[in-house]
């Protein structure tokens, strides 16, 4: 496909599609039904399938009926949307299953409103459901990210047979933005796959049951034992960030998706002022990638910019620091985005300069 | 074992080959979960669909059943059989895909599922276990638990102004036009469990021949939580059960 405007929505349903996802599942939510409505149109040209769940809940559990025939499936939603698939998570991951689960993220708590937000930050990051868990969350910080990350969620499922959540605020979904979608390269993963049903006479004429229960406590710890090893592995192996103007800063901006755009222009100001101010941009959200705060002696604080009132990812930058700088905080909510005056301004204020005169 | 009474004489009775011999059931004596297994078993069998069947288990006392039956199986969340059935059977349309789930788990917290599973009409098979009461977590009241029926809590009898009426899903289901077939048995006496063997054969031979979505409903017992000897059980359900879920056909478009 040549460099196409597309919508962040569109965007990444094209991009899975082109990954190899031919089975969608999901229920309409604002600002994300571009995603089913694309599916819906798209897939069957494929020889793909789209259904449209009753629930939420009902649909992730189509979409771990499907993972459990092997085939790369994925569902998207919002806010309200993912507390309802948050028991579905719970078993998906319990039992091993790659799946891709897009959140284009909205104002909340509660139906809180269908703007842009960061509060799903602590939801996500902390695997969303029940028990112990966790979901690689990604977080794209414009389209071709965007594209890049749904696709990548695809492979990195497979790999470590757990959830993927590529996690978009409603900017992210509803903007638009040049981009290059190209097919990923795949085999139908369901052929020999350990955890996938449907090949009884392919693996010699035993069954295979996917199961989530352990009544025996040994085995339960076992088990759980082995997802803690698997997470390990992914924390070692996984992080992804960027590092903006980092290497002489003396103010560091921390921030993902939209927000991290916003800090890009004003560390640009800043900059152009002979201000010493960059900013690490997780990338993953889970594992949160720990490695990429290290930071050079110049650096004498941190300022945490988010799209969350309750600023949800300050506590994972505080300990990814160890504690040792101190942490300011900024931002909008309630489907506000901070303006690049407003963190301009922060900066200057924590690094005692008088403000710019308005231009 | 087999083989030697083939040559000595017919065999007449036997394990089904789709049951799994290696494990012991965990069920309560006189309990007719192992009837209903059984007969999803010989359906399977006279089929001859083990290699390409594909079961979900609910959550209620045949969570385990991924264990009993020598099949592929997804154990599922409660009530969410039937969304795990439309994932498989979408994704994998060349196998045969059911479910069984008890009353709680179907009419209850599944209602969604099971209503719009069907609604959607993909061929699949559903089993449905009735036996009044919840059985795994100790006798509570159910959606089809019958007027005036004490359970640990309904413990003065269930009183419909405050909990309603038991809840009939083969006829609710009959008021959607997808469904290809639904009907209701009973699992207290060989005469019932004759029809209910023919009803099982026919819900599975529905979705092997492509022919819509099929549902059977299985008036069972729990003579634990009943309080009841297992003979008593079966009586009582025909004494109580039957008259208010009436028997029969209630769709057969196959």
């Amino acid at each position: 496909m040549a460099r196409a405007l597309m919508k962040g929505t569109e965007a990444i349903a094209e991009a899975a599609i082109q990954a190899g996802c031919k089975y969608f599942f999901g229920y309409p939510i604002t600002p994300q039904n571009e995603i089913p409505e694309y599916m819906s149109a798209n897939l069957p040209k494929v020889g793909g399938f789209y259904v449209q769940g009753e629930s939420e809940v009902a649909s992730i559990n189509m979409v771990m009926g499907g993972a459990c025939t092997g085939k790369r499936v994925m569902t998207t939603s919002s806010s309200p949307g993912i507390s309802l698939m948050s028991e579905g998570i719970s078993y998906i991951s319990m039992c091993e299953l790659p799946c891709v689960i897009v959140n284009i993220a909205r104002g909340g708590p509660g139906l809180g409103n269908i703007l842009p937000s960061q509060g799903d930050y602590s939801q996500a990051t902390r695997g969303v459901g029940h028990g112990d868990h966790s979901i690689i969350v990604l977080a794209p910080g414009n389209l071709q990210e965007a594209v890049d990350l749904t696709q990548d969620a695809f492979e990195l499922s497979q790999k470590y047979r757990m959830p993927v959540m590529v996690l978009a605020d409603g900017f992210m979904g509803q903007m638009m933005e040049a981009v290059d979608i190209k097919p990923r390269a795949h085999e139908d993963p369901s052929v020999n796959a350990p955890w996938a049903l449907g090949w009884w006479n392919e693996r010699g004429g035993h069954h295979l049951t996917v199961y989530s229960m352990h009544m025996d406590p040994d085995k339960l710890e076992a088990h759980d034992r082995h997802l803690q090893e698997k997470y390990a592995k992914v924390r070692a192996n996984e992080q992804r960030f960027e590092r903006f103007h980092v290497d002489d800063a003396e103010l560091v901006l921390t921030s993902y998706g939209t927000t991290s755009r916003v800090c890009r222009s004003a560390i640009a100001n800043l900059r152009a002022e002979g201000l010493k101010v960059g900013m690490v941009r997780p990338i993953t959200m889970w594992p949160f990638p720990v490695s990429g705060f290290e930071m050079p002696k110049s650096v004498k604080g941190i300022l945490d910019v988010e799209m969350s009132a309750a600023f949800q990812m300050e506590d994972d930058v505080r300990l990814a620091t160890l504690c040792d700088l101190p942490i300011a905080t900024t931002g909008r909510w309630g489907g506000h985005s901070p303006t690049v005056r407003q963190v301009e301004e922060k900066c200057r204020e924590l690094l005692g300069v008088s403000s710019a005169p308005a231009k | 074992m087999s083989g030697t009474l083939e040559k000595e004489g017919r065999l007449v009775f036997g394990m089904p080959k789709v049951w799994n011999r290696d494990v012991h059931t965990h069920y309560c004596p006189g309990c007719t979960h192992g009837v209903a297994h059984r007969l999803v078993c010989e359906a399977i069998d006279e089929l001859g669909i083990q290699d390409r069947t594909i079961g979900i288990a609910p959550v209620g006392c045949a969570v385990l059943m991924h264990q009993y039956l020598d099949l592929d199986m997804i154990e599922a969340a409660h009530g969410r059989a039937p969304a795990l059935a439309t994932g498989a059977k979408v994704t994998r349309p060349d196998k045969v895909v059911f479910t069984y789930q008890g009353d709680g788990d179907l009419a209850s917290i599944g209602m969604a599922e099971i209503v719009h599973a069907i609604n959607r009409g993909l061929p699949i098979t559903i089993v449905f276990i009735n036996n009044a009461i919840y059985g795994m977590t100790g006798g509570q009241m159910a959606p089809t638990t019958l007027i005036g029926q004490k359970s640990t809590t309904s413990p003065n009898g269930r009183d419909p102004k405050v909990n309603g009426y038991p809840i009939r899903m083969c006829e609710l289901l009959t008021t959607l036009a997808s469904p290809a077939y639904i009907e209701r048995c009973a699992l207290s006496s060989p005469k019932y469990i004759l029809k209910a063997k023919q009803a099982v054969l026919k819900a599975f031979r529905n979705q092997v021949e492509n022919k819509g979505v099929s549902f059977v409903e299985l008036l069972s017992t729990c003579p634990t939580n009943w309080g009841k000897r297992p003979t008593d059980a079966c009586k009582w359900l025909e004494d109580n059960m039957i008259p208010y879920y009436p028997l029969g056909v209630y769709k057969d478009l196959a």
